[in-house]
């Protein structure tokens, strides 16, 4: 099937099998390799990506359903060289550690930050829920989030 | 500016926040085949028949192997195990045959074309089945099913201690299956080239010992192979030994005549990846009435799995604990190991330190109960103190143990939390009514090594440092970054040392073909060995530096020094020179020499001794957790509110890395407390997904205070010790304290679910046992 949508700002046209997940189409057939593939069911948050603005697991989500929406990746989010705030935070804090979960956490942030820009850490934790970190337990990455809501208001 | 010490942000924080982190599953090769694996569908069975006759046939696919196609020779530190099994299969993750094709999708539709007939064996899937009399054999030529690893260690008279105690415990406690669950699952990339040389892309933490037992598998030699880690998704002690996975890998790729790539998928890798060595813990522990541990008396029951990993070596780690956390005058310990048709334990971070501290730090609350001594002081009594040596001849040097119990429980205390509390209101019940919340704190600390861990003949890594025309530093190092830090650690370590700016240093690693040797990341030990190793050859190159602009100034190297990449006379500040124009005048001239330098460290310690008695460690690490739970009595449901950690860590070379090792490690030490199980019935693991295998999420994470605990040790480089481990190792026997305080009710198996915390209650309460 013939594909059409936009993504991280510019217009994309792709043939695509409809049973092909957004997930494999961003990773095989677009080489963006960004968002990581760590389950496939949905339960990790590794794979999020915005769409319409919205948080969605790109696992979870067949690519033809990206049909006449605008779709942002972490590859999407900083502007040249110059880091979105969410990222430079993430930087900043040391939120990373071995950075696999990075990219889907830094894009349940952003969709965050956007609805909610002045979040208590409760609505932090709450908005990474669905974001699994092996590494960090979660401290400094739910710091990173409020000291970018800062960098954001500034 | 110094950069040890400052939160100097992580080397690879802007490529992995930008997704532009090359990271193994990334890796993709001209012409790359995609391998899938075909299991076991019994957990003990005869392979009576084979046919891979129409997978071969199905478009798309490249090859089929079973064990036929290799040489049938065995992996693992008892040579027990082939990579693909031929003649029975003894676990269900067992590999019968491995298919190579043009998509992973075809891949997997052949795997279902491979006819495999077997005939069913009786299976062993308990210590009790195993060690029955009439047991079926795992392996016809191990006797009573026990495992050929052994364990022995008695130092002093412990009956006699016994005797003379004022009080006594004697428990059982049962730790269970868990797993690494690392985000990025186990992958291999396997590519020979004509001249027979094989280069392969690994999720190993080990790459020149995997480099080693791979070619002794694949039967090559291993000057052959060539060994690459790339950026891996975690690792938590997963990839130390070799797995089925990378040798099947290479065989494809072989035969195929392609490249090959196999990359687990999570149900996969919930089934296949090694798992935490379960254990079932006896142990007995004396004191005297003043409050003195007087022995401890541990017998380890392991089941060992069908195939010898790294799991029943983990009484090394174990016994260390058992003999060496807190002063034990009497000890011993022992253990039995038996194979089964369960899945096999592998390394996972603390080793079988979480098991042992489990069980030591339950016997020591149950002691203070015993002797209505408060739990905090009794440890306080008992601590270990510098100077100190263990029972098996750790030898004890800087030792902050007191401290840390100390400071995390004042912390504690002063920020609310401290008197235990009973029925606290629920939120949002109406007032009046009676709830049953009940509010508990509880301690335990951890003992582990922090300065190396000499468990082979060297416990070395090799370090070379060069600059080159830009002033870029490049640091290569066979150690391993897996996510920890610890590259930026190194990088601090040599800007320091050379007096450059950390900016212009990088760190080059991850490949045995290229880097120098190192034993690989596991027992805590990359920041202290891996840091000394960069140390010394960056003094080295340091020392080359100050020769040359001993020439270029015309000034004695005395008077010399160098500073934010600046060498200045220390005379005439004006004689001066950047440290890249003295590189580059140096080197573009008539015999012109380059700067680089080569070291290697090997710790000062020894390898145990046949009676497991040896200094393995050129430090040891200390650490004390305190956590604050509520308890809902009604449900049994565990609220961990708080956790205080303090840790003995030498030195904090980069603040921001060390406290966050310890908050994962919380994280980590959390799940194993009341979450984490990877249910195994009858060989079968039955809940291989995020949904039912509970990892701590946001929500789910206590506020951890993390306290640096800085004793500033001479062994370490820059005064650090090794901490990657110790947050994981002490935080559920801490909750399990809590759990007691609360509500009086001891639970010896873990996790801490609500069935088990409810079922105990009921129990206490119709015994009357119940605070």
């Amino acid at each position: 099937m013939r594909l059409s949508f936009r993504l991280n700002g510019r217009n994309v046209e792709h043939d695509v099998p409809v049973n092909r997940t957004l997930l494999d189409f961003l990773r095989d057939d677009l080489d963006l390799l960004g968002a990581n593939k760590a389950c496939e069911s949905g339960d990790c948050g590794c794979c999020i990506v915005l769409r319409d603005g919205a948080p969605v697991c790109s696992c979870l989500m067949l690519a033809v359903d990206a049909a006449g929406r605008e779709v942002t990746t972490i590859e999407g989010l900083a502007n040249g060289d110059e880091l979105h705030p969410v990222q430079r935070a993430f930087v900043e804090r040391w939120a990373i550690q071995c950075g696999f979960c990075t990219p889907g956490m830094v894009m349940s942030a952003v969709a965050l930050l956007a609805a909610n820009p002045h979040p208590t850490e409760g609505d932090v934790r709450e908005a990474l829920a669905g974001n699994l970190c092996r590494c960090t337990g979660y401290a400094k990455i739910v710091e990173a989030v409020q000291y970018a809501a800062e960098l954001l208001s500034a | 500016m110094s950069a040890v010490g400052s939160r100097v942000r992580k080397l690879d924080a802007v490529l992995k926040v930008t997704g532009q982190e090359n990271y193994l599953p990334n890796i993709r090769l001209p012409g790359m085949l995609h391998g899938k694996i075909l299991r076991s569908r019994y957990p003990h069975a005869e392979i009576v028949r084979i046919d891979a006759s129409k997978a071969e046939k199905l478009p798309g696919v490249a090859c089929v192997i079973t064990a036929e196609d290799t040489p049938k020779l065995p992996m693992g530190y008892k040579k027990d195990h082939p990579p693909l099994k031929y003649g029975k299969v003894r676990s269900l993750r067992d590999e019968v045959a491995a298919v190579a094709a043009e998509t992973p999708d075809i891949a997997k539709e052949a795997l279902e074309l491979i006819e495999v007939e077997y005939r069913e064996l009786p299976p062993v899937f308990s210590l009790e089945a195993a060690m029955s009399a009439n047991a079926p054999l795992i392996h016809e030529d191990r006797p009573g099913n026990e495992v050929d690893v052994h364990y022995f260690f008695e130092h002093g008279d412990v009956e006699a201690a016994f005797q003379e105690a004022a009080v006594a415990s004697d428990d059982t406690f049962e730790l269970p299956y868990v797993t690494h669950a690392a985000l990025g699952t186990m992958c291999c990339i396997a590519q020979w080239d004509a001249e027979g040389r094989l280069t392969i892309w690994s999720t190993t933490q080990v790459p020149y010992l995997y480099q080693r037992e791979l070619a002794e598998v694949l039967g090559i030699h291993g000057d052959r192979i060539r060994v690459i880690q790339p950026t891996l998704g975690g690792g938590f002690g997963r990839g130390l030994d070799v797995y089925p996975i990378d040798p099947i890998c290479a065989f494809l790729a072989r035969k195929a005549g392609r490249p090959v790539k196999i990359e687990f998928d999570r149900t996969e890798e919930f089934i296949a990846c090694p798992t935490r060595q379960p254990a079932r813990f006896h142990l007995r522990a004396a004191a005297s009435r003043d409050g003195r541990l007087l022995a401890r008396d541990a017998m380890v029951y392991l089941d060992n799995g069908a195939y010898v990993s790294w799991g029943p070596t983990t009484p090394y780690v174990m016994m260390a604990t058992v003999t060496g956390l807190y002063r034990v005058p009497t000890v011993r310990f022992e253990t039995k190991i038996l194979y089964t048709n369960n899945p096999y334990a592998g390394a996972m971070r603390g080793y079988g330190n979480l098991q042992a501290t489990f069980a030591v730090e339950s016997s020591m609350d149950i002691l203070a109960a015993k002797l209505g001594i408060d739990p905090l002081e009794f440890r306080l009594r008992n601590a270990n103190q510098p100077g100190d040596v263990t029972p098996q001849d750790m030898r004890i040097t800087t030792c902050g143990l007191s401290e840390c119990l100390e400071k995390a429980s004042t912390l504690l205390a002063a920020s609310g939390g401290g008197e235990k509390t009973s029925d606290l209101p629920r939120p949002g019940q109406p007032p009046g009514r009676v709830t049953r919340i009940r509010r508990g704190q509880g301690v335990a600390s951890l003992f582990h090594v922090g300065g190396g861990a000499r468990v082979y003949r060297s416990d070395g890594c090799g370090a070379i440092v060069r600059i080159d025309d830009f002033g870029k530093v490049t640091v290569v190092i066979g150690a391993s970054e897996i996510g920890q830090g610890s590259d930026t650690v190194l990088a601090q370590i040599c800007a320091d040392t050379l007096g450059v700016p950390v900016e212009r240093v990088e760190i080059v690693q991850d490949d045995t073909l290229v880097c120098p040797w190192d034993v690989g990341v596991h027992a805590s030990r990359t920041t202290f060995i891996a840091g000394h190793a960069t140390r010394l050859a960056a003094e080295k190159v340091r020392q080359q530096l100050l020769e040359l602009a001993s020439g270029l100034l015309e000034e004695p190297e005395e008077n010399l020094r160098i500073e934010d990449g600046v060498i200045t006379s220390a005379r005439e500040p004006s004689r001066r020179i950047s440290y890249d124009r003295a590189v580059r005048a140096t080197h573009f001239r008539e015999g012109g020499t380059q700067l680089i330098a080569e070291a290697f460290y090997d710790p000062p310690t020894t390898m145990q001794d046949e009676h497991f008695k040896g200094n393995i460690s050129a430090t040891y690490a200390f650490g004390t957790q305190v956590a604050e739970i509520e308890v809902d009595m009604d449900t049994g449901r565990i609220d961990v509110l708080r956790v205080v950690a303090a840790h003995d860590v030498g030195r904090a070379l980069n603040p921001a890395g060390a406290e966050g090792q310890i908050e994962g490690g919380v994280a980590m030490g959390l799940g194993y407390a009341v979450t984490e199980q990877l249910i195994v019935q009858d060989g079968k693991v039955v809940n291989p997904y995020f949904r039912d295998y509970k990892l701590a999420t946001a929500l789910d994470m206590p506020k951890v205070d993390v306290i640096l605990v800085e004793t500033n040790d001479p062994a370490g480089p820059f005064g650090a010790k090794g901490l990657g481990e110790a947050g994981a190792i002490c935080t559920a026997p801490a909750i399990a304290n809590a759990l007691f305080n609360a509500t009086g009710v001891r639970i010896k198996s873990l996790p801490l679910t609500p069935e088990r915390v409810l079922e105990a209650l009921e129990e206490a309460r119709a015994s009357g046992a119940l605070r």
